[in-house]
C-alpha cells in the first residue's frame, strides 16, 4: 500500500501552500486534486492580498500570474437606477507587502501547485478523495473508491463544503444559512478600452464593491475587478434569502448586469465564461475545531473566510493557514508525532499569521452583515438622499440633515433603529 | 492453483468522436486541437483483463502503437491497475492500415512474450474496422473470440460469451487467445489514486522503436499498407433548423404538437 | 508482402456466403446483388463460397440470387462458424482460384473472418462499406462512413490483390430471386484437421425478441435510450407509439443494458432506419446512434439536457423530463384524435 508522511487534499491556495511548506521542510507529501488541473474547478472574485505570499516566497512576483495591482478602491451603493460611490485612489496600495492584485484562479492555482511540486511534493490530479481513512480511531490516510493511501497526517484543504472535514466528524452537514452563493462572469474588453474606461496605467487595477440593488436587496453584494483585458463581474448572495424569496441567482445577476452603473463599465464586452460557487459565511463558527489526531483543516474547509462588505478575503487566509498547517506538522514531527495534543500548536500559529486574529476582529461581521436593512433600505435611502441633494430644479433646496430625516421617515426606519444599525456596524468592523 | 495469466491489452488513443466538427470553410474534419481519449471499447477490454487478474492473479500489460502522445492513454491504463505498459513508436509506422498495425502489434506481443490472453476492443471509433484484433490472432496463429461480453479463465483454456446478432454463443479456446471486448460489456474502473501515484513514480512504460522489436520496415507504414484513403467526402447534413420548446411540460407539449401539426407532420 | 506482377491474373467477384442455422443471411443475399453489378462492370462473374454442413439447397438459393458459381465446402466440423477453419477454407480457395474481389457481410462473423483472413493473406480489407463501385482505373472503390458518419471515405486497394470489403447489413437491397437462374455448384475439398479446430462453441443462447424487421418498416419510431432508466419504463414509449401508430426502437446503451432486444437497436452497429418521424427520447445523440437514423424525414428530440447533441440535428426539440413529457404527449394526442372531425370522404 502506498504511504506518505502527509497527504493534502485539495490543490487550492490552502492545499498548495501547505504542501509547499511541508515539502520544503522535507516531509514526504502527496497533494491530491479532483480537477483535471489545479484551479480548473475554482472560482473567486478576482483579488488576492499578497502579504502571505511575501512570507512564503519572497520573490513570488517574479513569475506569479498577476493581472493587475489594485490601486483604486470603489464602493458603490445602488438603487434601481442610480449609484452613490466612494472612490479611494492610492497608487501606493499597489506596492509592498500590503499590495493586492487581480488574478485568474486557473493560472494562479496552477502556479502555486507547481511551486509545491518544485519543492518536492507529489501532485496527483483528477482524483476526488471520498473520506479520511481511519486506523485505530485515528486518521491514517485517505480513501477513494475503496482505494486507500496511508499517511501519518492529513490536511483537508478541500474548500467550502469540505467533504473530508465532514467525513472526519469535524463538521456537520452544510445548511443554507451557512453559505452564500457566488456567481461570476468574465467579460472581455480590449486592453486599451479597459485602461481608458477605468483610467488605469498598464499595471494598475481597480476594484469595486456594490451594495443594494446589486443583490436585488437580498443580503449580499456585487463586485467587479479589472484584469489585463477582462473584467471579473459577480455577485455573492445569501442562499437562505434566495431560497426564502424563491429567487434564482441567475435572475439577480441578469438585473445586476443591466444596472446602468454596471452596463456602462462593461459596455461592448464579450462574456467569456460563467461560473457559480458556494461561499462559507459563518467564519470560524462553521468549524469550531481545526485539528484532531493526525488531521488538520485549512482554508475554506476551516471557514477561514472574511467577508466584511468592503473586502472579500479568502485566498490570503487560505495561503496563510496552509503555511501554518505545514508548520504545525513540522513542529509536531519534532515533538514526536501527530497526536491532537502535538498539533494543537496550529491554533497559535494561525494567530501568529494573523489568520484567526483577523477573523476574530471581525467575528461579529457575518452576523452584522446578516442585517437585511443594510442591503435593502439603506442603499436606497442613500441614493434618494443624494438625488434630493443633487437635484437642483428651482423648487428650493433643503439642508442635508432635513433631507436625510425626511427620507428616513419615508423609508419607515426610525432614526433610533438607523443609529443602532450603524453603531452595530461600526463595532463589528 | 495455476498462476494467473499474463494478459496483454492493446489500446488506442482516439479523438473524441463527439468533438469532431466539420470545418465549414474547407469542408473537412477538424482534427487538430480535438481532445482525445482511450478508444471507449478498449476501456472495456482493460476492465475485462483486470477482472481476470482480480480473480486469478497474474498480470496485465498494456500496449499501444502510435505517437508519443499516446503515453497519456498508457498512463491512464496503468492508473486503472495495469502492471506495465509498452509504447511502440516509430516514424516509419505512420499511416499504417490494419495489416501493418496487426503485424507490428503481433511482433511486439511476440517480443514481450509469455502471454496467455490478448485483449482488444471490438473496434476503434476513428478507424472502426474491428480488424486489428482478429488480424493479430491471424498473425500469431492463435485462437480468437470476438465481441466478448464475458470471459472466464479456465487455467489452460478460456471461455468467452460472444455476442452475435441473434443471441450469445459461448466459445471455449486454448491459450493463447485473442479476445475482443464488446463495448459497454462492463463498467470500466476509474483510475485510482494509488495507480496514479505508481505512474508518477515512473519506470512502468517501455518505449520501443521498430528496430528494438525487430519489425521489418518493409512491412509497415503507409507505403506498405494495402489500402489507401483516396478521398473523403464530408457528409453535410441538411440544416434542420430545430424548433426548440421548453418550460412547463404541459404547455411545452402543446406547443410542440401544434408546431408539428402545423407542419403537417402529425397527419397520416 | 508480395505484390502481384500481373493484376489481370485475378478475376471474378466473390461473396462469402454465411449460413446461419440453416438459412443464408440476408446480408449474403444483398451482397450477391452488389457482386453482380461489379462483375458486370469488370466483365467477370460472381462466385459464392459456402463453408458449412448440409447446406446444398443454400448453394442453389445463392445461384437464384445471382451467383454464377458456388464453391461448396461441406464438413461437419464447419457446421457452426468458428474463426480458424473458416479462415483456412477462404485462404485455401482464394489461393487456388485468385479472385479479384472478395466481399463479406459486416456481420459479427463476417468481420471476425475478414479480420483474421486479411492478416493471413496480407491484403487490404475495408470494413462496413455502404457503397461499392468500380472506379475509372478498374479498382474497387470501397466507400464507408468514417468518424461517426461525419464523412464518407473512398478506400482503394490499388497494388494488392485481392481487394476485400465488408458491407454493412441492410444497406443494399436483396436482389430479386430468379428460380430459373443457372449456375454451377462446385464441391471443394478443403481438409480440416484437428489442429484447425481450436475454438469450440459450447452453447448458444438465443436472444429473446421477435422476428422480422418492424423498426425498418415503421413510418413512425419512438426510440428510447439510457435516459429511460429501467426496462419497464419502455411502456411509456409503447403507449406513445401506439397513439401515433408507430413502433418502438432503442439506443445501444438501452439494448446492451438488456432492456430491449437487439433487433430494436438503431445505429452503426444496429439497424439503419429512415422513418417519416423519429422521436428520440432520453437518447443523447452519440455519432454511432445518429449513423442509424440521421436520414429520418423529421426528427424529434426529447431530453433533459439542452446540450444533448441530439438537439443539434433535430427538427423539433423538447427540453424536459421524459417522465412528464411522454405521458403528456400521449394524452394530448389522444385528446386531439377525439376532437378531430371525421374526414369528409369527398375531399
Ligand atoms: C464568488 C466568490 C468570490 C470570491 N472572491 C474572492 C476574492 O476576491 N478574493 C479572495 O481572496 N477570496 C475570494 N473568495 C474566496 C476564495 O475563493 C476562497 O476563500 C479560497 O479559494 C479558499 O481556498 P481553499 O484552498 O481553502 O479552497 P478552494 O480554493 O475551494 O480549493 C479547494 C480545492 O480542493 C479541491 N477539492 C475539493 N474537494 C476535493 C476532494 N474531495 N478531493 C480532492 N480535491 C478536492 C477543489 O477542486 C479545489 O481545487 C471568493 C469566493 C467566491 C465563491
Ligand atoms: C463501436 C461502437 C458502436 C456503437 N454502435 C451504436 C449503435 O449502433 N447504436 C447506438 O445507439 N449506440 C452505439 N454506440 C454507443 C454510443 O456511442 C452511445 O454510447 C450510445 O448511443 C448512448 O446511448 P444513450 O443516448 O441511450 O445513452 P446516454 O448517452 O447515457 O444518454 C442518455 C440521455 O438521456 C437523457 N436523460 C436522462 N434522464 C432523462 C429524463 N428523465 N428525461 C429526458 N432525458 C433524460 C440524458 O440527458 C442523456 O442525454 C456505439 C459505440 C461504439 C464505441
Ligand atoms: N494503434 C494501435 N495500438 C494498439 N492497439 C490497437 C491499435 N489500433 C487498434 N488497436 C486494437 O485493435 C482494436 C480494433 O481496432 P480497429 O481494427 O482499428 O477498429 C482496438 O479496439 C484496439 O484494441
Amino acid at each position: 500500500m502506498e504511504k506518505f508522511e502527509a497527504i493534502v487534499v485539495g490543490a487550492g491556495p490552502a492545499g498548495s501552500a501547505a504542501a509547499y511548506g511541508l515539502a520544503k521542510a522535507g516531509v514526504k507529501t502527496l497533494l491530491v486534486e479532483r480537477g483535471k488541473a489545479p484551479g480548473q474547478k475554482a472560482m473567486f472574485g478576482g483579488r488576492i492580498y499578497s502579504f502571505p505570499l511575501h512570507a512564503m516566497i519572497p520573490d513570488f512576483a517574479k513569475d506569479c500570474p498577476i493581472e493587475r495591482y489594485v490601486t483604486r478602491e470603489n464602493m458603490a451603493f445602488l438603487s434601481d437606477d442610480t449609484a452613490l460611490s466612494v472612490t479611494f485612489d492610492a497608487p501606493k496600495l499597489g506596492t509592498g507587502a500590503a499590495a493586492s492584485f487581480t488574478a485568474y484562479r486557473a493560472k494562479f492555482d496552477a502556479w502555486l501547485a507547481k511551486k509545491a511540486e518544485e519543492a518536492g511534493a507529489m501532485l496527483i490530479t483528477g482524483i476526488r478523495v471520498d473520506k479520511v481513512h481511519r486506523q485505530g480511531g485515528k486518521v491514517a490516510g485517505v480513501a477513494t473508491n475503496g482505494d486507500v493511501v496511508l499517511a501519518d497526517v492529513v490536511i483537508a484543504a478541500d474548500g467550502a463544503l469540505s467533504q473530508l472535514a465532514r467525513s472526519a466528524g469535524l463538521r456537520g452537514d452544510p445548511s443554507p444559512e451557512e453559505y452564500s452563493v457566488g456567481v461570476k462572469e468574465t467579460v472581455e474588453l480590449p486592453q486599451k478600452v479597459l485602461e481608458e474606461r477605468f483610467n488605469l496605467d498598464e499595471k494598475e487595477g481597480a476594484a469595486y464593491v456594490f451594495a443594494g440593488a446589486a443583490s436585488a436587496s437580498l443580503r449580499g453584494g456585487g463586485f467587479l475587478y479589472t484584469n489585463k483585458a477582462t473584467l471579473s463581474l459577480g455577485l455573492v448572495v445569501s442562499s437562505e434569502d434566495l431560497a426564502v424569496t424563491r429567487t434564482e441567482i441567475g435572475t439577480v445577476m441578469d438585473r445586476f448586469r443591466r444596472h446602468p452603473a454596471i452596463a456602462r463599465l462593461t459596455k461592448g464586452g464579450k462574456v467569456l465564461e460563467w461560473s457559480a460557487h458556494l461561499v462559507p459565511e459563518l467564519g470560524r463558527a462553521m468549524s469550531p475545531r481545526t485539528y484532531d489526531d493526525g488531521f488538520l483543516l485549512a482554508g475554506d474547509a476551516a471557514g477561514f473566510l472574511l467577508n466584511v462588505g468592503y473586502t472579500f478575503r479568502g485566498v490570503d487566509l487560505a495561503i496563510a493557514s496552509g503555511m501554518a498547517a505545514a508548520e504545525a506538522i513540522t513542529r509536531a514531527r519534532t515533538a514526536g508525532g501527530y497526536s491532537a495534543g502535538n498539533l494543537a500548536v496550529y491554533e497559535r500559529l494561525l494567530k501568529e499569521r494573523q489568520v484567526t486574529t483577523d477573523l476574530e476582529t471581525f467575528a461579529q461581521a457575518p452576523f452584522y452583515l446578516k442585517n437585511p436593512r443594510l442591503f435593502s433600505v439603506y442603499p436606497k435611502l442613500l441614493n434618494e438622499i443624494a438625488e434630493k441633494v443633487y437635484t437642483i430644479d428651482g423648487t428650493g433646496q433643503r439642508k442635508l440633515s432635513e433631507v436625510a430625516r425626511a427620507e428616513a421617515k419615508a423609508a419607515k426606519v426610525s432614526p433610533v433603529r438607523m443609529l443602532l444599525d450603524l453603531l452595530g456596524g461600526a463595532r463589528a468592523m | 492453483m495455476a498462476p494467473g495469466p499474463r494478459s496483454i491489452v492493446c489500446i488506442k488513443q482516439v479523438p473524441k468522436a463527439q468533438e469532431l466538427q466539420v470545418d465549414p470553410v474547407t469542408n473537412t474534419l477538424k482534427r487538430v486541437g480535438v481532445p482525445s481519449e482511450i478508444n471507449p471499447p478498449d476501456r472495456n477490454a482493460l476492465e475485462m483483463a483486470l477482472q481476470v487478474k482480480d480473480q486469478f492473479g497474474g498480470e496485465v500489460f498494456v500496449l499501444t502503437m502510435g505517437p508519443p502522445v499516446f503515453t497519456s492513454a498508457l498512463e491512464e491504463a496503468l492508473a486503472m491497475g495495469c502492471d506495465r505498459a509498452f509504447l511502440l513508436t516509430d516514424r516509419i509506422l505512420g499511416g499504417s492500415d490494419t495489416v501493418p498495425t496487426a503485424h507490428s502489434l503481433s511482433e511486439t506481443i511476440h517480443k514481450i512474450g509469455g502471454y496467455q490472453l490478448i485483449f482488444c476492443g471490438e473496434e476503434t471509433t476513428d478507424a472502426s474496422t474491428g480488424h486489428v484484433g482478429p488480424g493479430i490472432a491471424g498473425h500469431l496463429d492463435c485462437a480468437q473470440i470476438t465481441y466478448c461480453s464475458e470471459v472466464q479463465f479456465l487455467g489452460n483454456r478460456v471461455r468467452g460469451k460472444r455476442s452475435v446478432e441473434d443471441g450469445f454463443e459461448t466459445w471455449e479456446c486454448p491459450l493463447p487467445c485473442v479476445i475482443t471486448a464488446n463495448f459497454l460489456s462492463n463498467r470500466p474502473r476509474p483510475p485510482s489514486l494509488s495507480g496514479k501515484i505508481r505512474v508518477k513514480r515512473g519506470g512502468l512504460i517501455t518505449t520501443w522503436s521498430c528496430a528494438d522489436v525487430g519489425i521489418d520496415p518493409g512491412k509497415v507504414g503507409i507505403r506498405n499498407s494495402p489500402t489507401i484513403v483516396a478521398k473523403v467526402d464530408t457528409v453535410v447534413l441538411p440544416d434542420r433548423k430545430a424548433k426548440i420548446f421548453r418550460g412547463e411540460p404541459k404547455a411545452a407539449v402543446t406547443a410542440l404538437l401544434d408546431a408539428m401539426a402545423a407542419d403537417g407532420v402529425l397527419s397520416r | 508482402m508480395t505484390l502481384p506482377k500481373d493484376k489481370t491474373e485475378y478475376r471474378g467477384v466473390w461473396v462469402f456466403l454465411e449460413a446461419r442455422r440453416g438459412r443464408l443471411r440476408d446480408v449474403s443475399r444483398q451482397l450477391l446483388g452488389v457482386a453482380r453489378g461489379l462483375a458486370q462492370t469488370r466483365g467477370s462473374d460472381v462466385s459464392g463460397v459456402l463453408p458449412s454442413w448440409n447446406v446444398e439447397p443454400l448453394a442453389r438459393e445463392a445461384i437464384e440470387f445471382g451467383a454464377d458459381r458456388v464453391y461448396l465446402v461441406e464438413d461437419p466440423r464447419l457446421e457452426t462458424y468458428t474463426s480458424r477453419p473458416y479462415a483456412k477454407v477462404m485462404a485455401t480457395l482464394i489461393g487456388k482460384h485468385k479472385p479479384e474481389i472478395v466481399l463479406f457481410g459486416a456481420s459479427k462473423n463476417g468481420r471476425d473472418l475478414g479480420g483474421r483472413l486479411h492478416a493471413m493473406i496480407e491484403t487490404g480489407l475495408a470494413a462496413d462499406c455502404v457503397k461499392l463501385e468500380i472506379d475509372a482505373d478498374g479498382n474497387l472503390d470501397m466507400i464507408r462512413p468514417s468518424f461517426g458518419e461525419k464523412s464518407l471515405a473512398h478506400i482503394l486497394c490499388k497494388q494488392h490483390r485481392q481487394q476485400m470489403a465488408s458491407a454493412r447489413p441492410n444497406v443494399f437491397p436483396i436482389p430479386p430471386r430468379d428460380p430459373a437462374r443457372k449456375g454451377e455448384v462446385v464441391r471443394e475439398p478443403v481438409e480440416i484437421t484437428d489442429a484447425d479446430l481450436d475454438a469450440k462453441v459450447v452453447s448458444f443462447e438465443e436472444r429473446r425478441g421477435h422476428k422480422g424487421n418492424p423498426i425498418e418498416d415503421a413510418k413512425i419510431l419512438v426510440a428510447g435510450g439510457f435516459g429511460l432508466r429501467d426496462p419497464k419504463n419502455f411502456r411509456l414509449l409503447e403507449d406513445l407509439a401506439k397513439e401515433l401508430g408507430g413502433a418502438v426502437a432503442a439506443s445501444r446503451k438501452a439494448v446492451d443494458a438488456g432492456w430491449v432486444p437487439k433487433d430494436y437497436q438503431v445505429g452503426q452497429t444496429g439497424r439503419t432506419v429512415r422513418p417519416r418521424v423519429y422521436i428520440a427520447v432520453g437518447i443523447s445523440g452519440a455519432v454511432q446512434h445518429l449513423a442509424g437514423m440521421q436520414e429520418s424525414e423529421k426528427i424529434v428530440a426529447i431530453n433533459l439536457d439542452h446540450n444533448a447533441p441530439m438537439f443539434e440535428i433535430c427538427d423539433y426539440g423538447l427540453v424536459g423530463d421524459l417522465f412528464q413529457v411522454v405521458p403528456e404527449m400521449t394524452r394530448q394526442l389522444a385528446e386531439r384524435k377525439a376532437r378531430r372531425p371525421v374526414p369528409v370522404a369527398a375531399r
